[in-house]
């Protein structure tokens, strides 16, 4: 006998919610983005600020983890070397499908100051980005609403379809 | 007042161009001088040949041989109490004569003076490392290696430090330019998806104010956000992008303005 008896007629029925597939996924996944750590440079600053107690990204579910295997959003905060180009794409590659990619800051946008010959000029050259963050270094406040934006962008999907590969490779 | 000079390109052209500008020469001094300075320049000629010395912003220069330099390092730490070598590098001259200078800043913590030694060496030559009296030499003559081709020989790990390995080309040469060769270019892109790619991915994009609003790959225009891939035609109605659908979303009620109330005394 269960000690706290559910009456079920109650509030006019039972303790069911009813809803879709697609927008119960959708619902865990952009409420659970948990991001990769991956500060390049200044931008690296900003986003950690972005994860401690003043600006806090756990109210959105978003948790850094220092394993791509455990993420499903790569935030580049900062300037990507030539050198440092083939290391993203490997932890890109190791990443578990579904997963987004958030494109912090000019350097990582357009290469940035840095028209050399060591920067790639633009990360998207390497791998297939979602949401551009523009800003010299951008404020935790671009940061937070940029996860609000993907968020919505993941609800707008359809849950079940696999991810449609965003540069023919 | 200062003369008035148009600004209206001062953005588009740089204001610094030519790469083989040399600066003038602050004023030099005899050695003699300083006589701390003096005594260690009579030192060191009785043990090499010295083909040139000069006292300039407070430090002295000496110009030696470039077979000399390991002596010319070791008798200076060991007898004159330079103990520190705190940078070494090399000045590209290719364009002048076709050498390298290449200079090794001392500094005595006893004495509290510094000591430049140079030499020059021909284009090609390798230099003697001095990795065994200095260990700040290891890295230092690696980034010369690695800036300007400049061999060190005994150096126990005669590799690149900052590029890659299998990196072409020498970054810091007069003739390197700033946004890189055709191999700089194309580096990351032919590592990872191979040469075949390179159609696809496109050359570098070097101006960095470049926007594409038909391009719907890369950056949207704010107001104007439209899926990746999508035809713009230019006769999209503009937007206002709101971080929430209209109504919340399942399980999270969104925030309306009109039924939301604002506390006058925070206190209460």
């Amino acid at each position: 006998m269960a000690q706290h008896k559910v009456n079920y007629t109650q509030d006019g029925g039972l303790p069911v919610a009813l809803t879709s597939i697609d927008k119960i996924v959708n619902w865990g996944r952009s409420n659970s983005l948990w991001a990769l750590t991956y500060g390049l440079a200044c931008c690296g600053i900003e986003m950690m600020a972005s994860g401690a107690s003043r600006f806090d990204f756990d109210r959105y579910g978003t948790i850094f983890r220092a394993s791509p295997r455990q993420a499903d959003l790569m935030i580049v905060a900062g300037t990507l070397t030539k050198k440092h180009a083939e290391f993203i794409k490997r932890l890109y590659d190791q990443m578990t499908e579904p997963r987004w990619v958030i494109s912090m800051g000019s350097c990582a946008n357009t290469g940035g100051m840095f028209n050399t010959y060591a920067t790639v000029q633009g990360v998207d050259r390497i791998i297939p980005v979602d949401l551009y963050l523009p800003g010299c270094a951008p404020r935790p406040e671009t940061l937070q609403y940029g996860v609000m934006l993907l968020q919505k962008k993941i609800r707008a999907n359809k849950a079940g379809n696999a991810q449609k590969a965003k540069r023919l490779m | 007042m200062r003369a008035y000079t148009p600004k209206d390109d001062v953005q588009a052209k740089a204001y610094y161009t030519d790469r083989y500008y040399v600066a003038p020469q602050v004023p030099k001094s005899e050695v003699e001088t300083d006589e701390v300075f003096a005594a260690d320049l009579e030192a060191i000629k009785a043990k090499f040949e010295v083909k040139e010395a000069y006292i300039q912003v407070e430090q002295m220069v000496v110009y030696i041989n470039a077979h000399d330099i390991y002596g010319v390092l070791e008798f200076m730490r060991d007898e004159l109490a330079y103990t520190q070598l705190s940078e070494m590098s090399a000045i590209d001259w290719l364009a002048k004569d076709n050498t390298f200078e290449i200079f090794y800043q001392m500094l005595s913590m006893e004495k509290r003076k510094r000591i430049r030694v140079k030499y020059f060496i021909e284009n090609g030559q390798a230099v003697d490392s001095v990795e065994k009296l200095f260990r700040s030499a290891d890295w230092s003559e690696r980034e010369m290696f690695d800036m300007f081709g400049i061999e060190a020989n005994n150096h126990p790990f005669m590799k690149r430090i900052l590029m890659p390995y299998d990196w072409q080309g020498y970054p810091l040469l007069k003739t390197y330019p700033l946004e890189g060769d055709e191999f700089a270019a194309w580096y990351e892109v032919d590592k990872i998806y191979g040469k075949e790619a390179r159609d696809i991915i496109g050359p570098e994009i070097r101006d960095t104010a470049t926007v594409d609003r038909y391009d719907s790959e890369r950056f949207a225009r704010l107001g104007f956000e439209v899926p990746k891939g999508t035809k713009i035609t230019g006769n999209e109605e503009p937007h206002v992008d709101s971080y929430q659908e209209d109504g919340g979303i399942f399980l999270i009620k969104k925030y309306d303005k009109e039924s939301s109330v604002v506390i006058d005394d925070p206190q209460r």
